[in-house]
């Protein structure tokens, strides 16, 4: 590879860019898109895209790669005697946040400024009646950044973002963990099979879209699909890992396995094409199931303007939606390689072939 | 300057007392066209009722904006007269059975009626389901009104000198201060839309609409947002009288943080008060601006207003008049986004 | 000037809406009837495509250059199942796609994937269960479907399935599966076969209506209609109350004709369109009734928020016991639903959209 890819991977978890305030994980993204790209532009709200035009003759069919790039994490609501009263942004369990070490987004004068902090919980006694026992809610837990009252006015105000602070760690077996995983891990993976498009020729014009606001409603998809509109799309996601606290859902074998998504937002024709290559190049898949649409930028690119046919990746992660999330090294560059290889064999011809039979 | 004031509360309290829930906005979008129609270029209506009035052509540093504040408010629609003449109801959009006991509505043909309820047991609490309209109606063939009649609450608007009460300050709050802007845009490189939508309350489904056929570069709603200055209320930053919120989230969308700028920026060159807002509920035709087409930066420009989706909502006459000189220098001047 | 139109039930469109009702078609896999639609429309084959979602959409161009252009939709897709995990010896456990209360899954008959492949949902013997157990709901986790010994071989995880009900006519009635849509479906097809000549008549047969309107959103994208229609069935919640009472929310009754929607949970209907349906109506002597304004949705909620915007309004065949092992409607009500449809698309003109004082 041109790039490495376990620093790389490192580097985009150790930023926030909390869903509508990506500039972080954009700002670490945009050099590395541009050298594996003909041309890199940012949406109107935001989102990443990266262009590599391809050699068959024109007009060309362009195929999206969208891998959602913002991060979960908690918002300011109010400031009290120095401690902060926050929301969430995405979905976060309360029941994970006491004891998180996290960072808070503050501006010093005109610049921004980072306060490190962590999130406590008041002792009981200064809580109502649904604060003595059991998990505390949300609404109870503060964000103590260790600075007095009069110095968090000057920095910090209503609305001002949090982000969790956990560092990358890699574990035994080829898994790293840390924040944000959920998506960055798809994100390395786009990498991949960009760096790896940019050593062969493929016919197609490839796009590859960091999306943005996800988590909170696919709004960077939207905009992106309604200005590309491709003649089809591929959505990179994580899935879920066997593990602890998995529960019965169908889960998967995380470094044995990526998934390729059944369901409503997926097209069954693109499905068979993309499993009859990853059995081509040995890539091993596994089927997962959205019967009614999974939540992924998938169900909101495929009803983009007249539509746009769609299939998903997924790559299992341990822990979703926290700050220590799982997954397999080996996962991130399968999926890599899975999408460098079928649009490397992608004919021009190509969507003769995804029909409805 | 007292002139201004007057005018801006003679306008909202022609606007709050006409009724249009969401569905039923003719009444209220006559009203605003003839009050805006000797200060815009350009006037018209929507396939699904949004009134839209432009003001400025886009010259080489201006933006196309659009400035979207609902006319609807909520309702109740009849599903059902029994044989005694009392009408069973559903609401449209958010109708809290608390707010709805013992109240009085007014229907679109002129028809009015009070809230009763059911015998309720000792714990219960009261649902839209146990409640009905008596119109005075003795039968349902004298009942004056049948399915599908629509009606809104009915109460004066009051002026308590700093505080102004009325119901349907949700959004007719914000529909004023439009106006306002509107009336006092001298001159502006933008090309701004003044949309006055229409079911803002049931989905955004104006907004969406009129949106897309706009295809703004640039859009902010105005709506009202709650306080979290009452007893033992929900706790939030935003108060009454500490001026126009500057909206960062809601349960609808996040707010682009450059269109929070641009508020921000304008309020402090004019020496305005201002509050961040995050609200933990709620949703405004902010979130349908956003989504449209290739995705358009988005904001909300919110009146603080206590008691929401009552028929007693109050706002601040300062917080008013803030906001029509926060929502006018944002648009007049150019926009760097 | 209506074309006189008058719908009948004969052995040809029996044999139709059989094959229409019996087909396996879950939301997101609705092959089989994409095809009965093929088959029906071959004369419209030039002027028919299925788009990226699955929807089949036709276009029956007026007699004049500038017809008002009205798309019309009906919902391909029925609620069902998806099998997810195979537990050997022909056991599956299995998803519920779309709105089906689970209690009606237990103890029936079911047909899995295209090739209809019988099995059961069993439940356990009553004399094994005790009276605690009967009174608690049974779970759709702990349900499975049962194709026989070497079921693995016949069905495999992700098929879709759906009850084995047939079509039977019950005297006045037509029971069956999935009525909801498909005699909207049918009466689609009967619409392009007998369109009026004073509109564009855009034929949308969506996809994935159950699962929030989806595929009616890119065919309205597509279309770009002046004014847009749903074609759907709604519940007849008609029975008796339990203790003699008024029944004040029955939402639709049998025998009361096509039901024309004021307002629902997605869409607020135009008034001038619902002004236009009745007064045909009661022109042509057809019965109709409002559908209470309540909640539930229909593909109109995506035509009417597309674009800039179109007017639209929801028409529904009453049925009792929707998105359950079988349905019952009125032989009447269905083909008056037709005859009203036909009727006043054919006296539709541009001045429809005129803006007027609505009272």
């Amino acid at each position: 590879m041109t790039f490495e890819l376990l620093p790389f991977l490192k580097s985009m978890i150790s930023v926030s860019g909390l869903s509508g305030y990506e500039a972080p994980i954009r700002d670490v993204l945009t050099p590395v898109w541009q050298e594996l790209s003909d041309r890199t532009w940012v949406s109107s709200h935001g989102s990443l895209h990266a262009m590599r035009f391809g050699v068959g003759a024109e007009p060309r069919p362009k195929v999206m790669i969208a891998a959602h790039m913002d991060a979960i994490g908690l918002m300011v609501t109010g400031i009290e005697d120095g401690f902060l009263r926050i929301t969430q942004v995405g979905g976060v369990d309360p029941r994970i946040l006491p004891g998180q070490m996290v960072i808070v987004h503050g501006t010093k004068g005109s610049q921004p400024v980072d306060l490190p902090a962590m999130v406590v919980m008041p002792p009981a006694h200064l809580l109502p009646k649904d604060g003595q026992k059991g998990p505390l809610p949300q609404k109870y837990l503060l964000v103590d950044t260790g600075l007095r009252p009069a110095e968090v006015e000057k920095y910090v105000r209503t609305g001002d973002v949090i982000s969790f602070a956990t560092e990358p760690r890699e574990l035994s077996g080829e898994t790293i963990s840390g924040h944000t995983l959920d998506n960055r891990a798809s994100v390395a993976a786009t990498t991949i099979a960009l760096d790896l498009l940019s050593r062969r020729k493929h016919l197609w014009d490839v796009i590859a879209v960091a999306t943005l606001q996800e988590e909170v409603g696919g709004i960077g998809a939207m905009g992106s699909s309604f200005d590309i509109m491709p003649d089809f799309a591929i959505v990179i996601d994580v899935t879920f890992a066997k593990g602890p606290g998995g529960g019965d859902t169908v889960l998967f074998d995380m470094g044995k396995t990526i998934t390729l998504t059944w369901g409503s937002c997926d097209h069954p024709a693109l499905y068979d094409a993309m499993q009859a290559t990853a059995e081509e190049y040995e890539i091993p898949v596994a089927r997962d199931f959205a019967p009614s649409g999974a939540g992924t930028d998938a169900y909101d690119v495929q009803v983009a303007q007249a539509g746009i046919p769609v299939v998903e990746i997924g790559i299992p992660l341990r822990y979703m939606h926290t700050p220590v999330e799982v997954v397999s090294i080996k996962d991130i560059k399968r999926a890599g390689r899975l999408m460098a290889e079928f649009i490397t064999d992608l004919p021009l011809d190509f969507m003769n072939t995804v029909r409805w039979e | 300057m007292a002139k201004t004031n007057n005018d801006l509360l003679n306008i909202l309290e022609m606007l709050v007392e006409t009724p249009g829930p969401s569905g039923s906005e003719h009444l209220i979008r006559s009203k605003i066209e003839e009050e805006i129609r000797d200060h815009v270029d350009e006037i018209y209506t929507d396939a699904l009722g949004n009134l839209i009035a432009r003001k400025g052509k886009k010259a080489e540093n201006g933006k196309r904006v659009m400035v979207s504040a609902h006319v609807d408010e909520i309702g109740l629609m009849v599903t059902h007269v029994d044989e005694n003449g009392f009408a069973r109801f559903i609401s449209i959009g958010g109708v809290s059975p608390f707010t709805c006991i013992g109240g009085r509505v007014l229907f679109m043909n002129g028809t009015q009626g009070v809230i009763g309820n059911e015998r309720l047991e000792a714990n219960e609490q009261p649902s839209l389901a146990k409640l009905f309209i008596d119109t005075g109606a003795t039968s349902r063939e004298d009942c004056k009104v049948g399915v599908g009649d629509v009606c809104g609450f009915e109460r004066p608007f009051m002026n308590l000198g700093k505080r102004l009460v009325a119901k349907s300050m949700d959004d007719r709050a914000a529909v004023a201060v439009s106006i306002g802007a509107l009336k006092a845009i001298r001159e502006t490189s933008n090309e701004i839309y003044f949309v006055f939508s229409v079911q803002e309350e049931v989905g955004l489904r104006g907004a969406i609409t009129a949106a897309y056929g706009v295809d703004p570069e640039v859009g902010i709603a105005v709506d009202v947002t709650r306080t979290g200055d009452t007893p033992k209320g929900v706790k939030m930053e935003v108060s009454l009288g500490k001026g126009p919120a500057i909206k960062v989230r809601d349960s609808s969308f996040i707010a682009d943080p450059r269109v929070i700028n641009w508020m921000v920026e304008e309020a402090k060159s004019q020496g305005l008060p201002y509050q961040m807002e995050v609200l933990e509920a709620g949703g405004t035709d902010g979130a349908a601006i956003q989504r449209t087409r290739a995705g358009v930066p988005a904001g909300c420009l919110s009146i603080p207003c206590r008691y929401i989706h009552s028929p007693s909502e109050m706002i601040d006459v300062d917080d008013l008049q803030n906001c029509v000189k926060l929502l006018t220098g944002m648009l007049e001047k150019p926009i760097e986004i | 000037m209506a074309k006189n139109y008058s719908p009948k039930l004969g052995k040809k469109e029996l044999d139709l809406l059989t094959r229409l009702s019996n087909s396996l078609a879950v939301s997101g896999d609705e092959q089989e009837v994409r095809e009965i639609v093929y088959e029906e429309l071959q004369e419209f084959k030039d002027s028919m495509h299925t788009d990226a979602m699955g929807n089949v959409l036709v276009r029956r161009e007026g007699n004049q250059p500038d017809c008002l252009k009205v798309m019309v939709a009906a919902h391909m897709d029925e609620v069902g199942m998806m099998l997810i995990k195979d537990e050997g010896d022909g056991l599956f456990e299995f998803v519920v796609i779309g709105g089906v209360d689970p209690r009606q899954l237990v103890g029936k008959p079911v047909i899995v994937g295209r090739k209809h492949v019988p099995g059961v949902i069993g439940a356990k013997a009553i004399h094994l269960t005790t009276k605690e157990e009967r009174e608690q709901e049974l779970k759709v986790k702990s349900l499975r479907i049962d194709v026989g010994l070497g079921g693995s071989k016949l069905v495999e995880i992700g098929d879709r399935a759906t009850f084995a009900t047939n079509l039977a006519v019950l005297g006045p009635s037509l029971r069956g599966k999935a009525l909801d849509d498909r005699l909207g479906v049918f009466n689609l097809i009967q619409l392009l076969k007998n369109a009026p000549e004073n509109i564009d008549l855009l034929a949308a047969f969506t996809v994935q209506e159950e699962l929030g309107l989806r595929g009616a959103k890119t065919a309205a994208y597509y279309f770009n209609p002046d004014i847009g229609i749903a074609m759907d069935s709604t519940p007849a919640n008609d029975m008796p109350h339990f203790d003699g009472e008024e029944n004040p929310a029955h939402n639709t009754k049998l025998d009361g004709g096509p039901a024309i929607y004021l307002m629902d949970g997605a869409t607020i209907g135009d008034r001038r369109l619902v002004k236009w349906l009745t007064e045909t109506a009661d022109a042509e002597k057809i019965p109709w009734q409002y559908r209470q304004p309540g909640r539930g949705g229909t593909d109109a909620g995506a035509i009417h928020k597309t674009r800039s915007g179109v007017p639209s309004v929801s028409v529904s065949v009453p049925q009792r016991y929707l998105h359950s092992a079988a349905g019952i409607v009125r032989i009447d009500d269905e083909l008056n639903t037709l005859k009203l449809l036909h009727a006043a698309l054919s006296r539709l003109d541009k001045s429809i959209l005129n803006l007027q004082e609505i009272k």
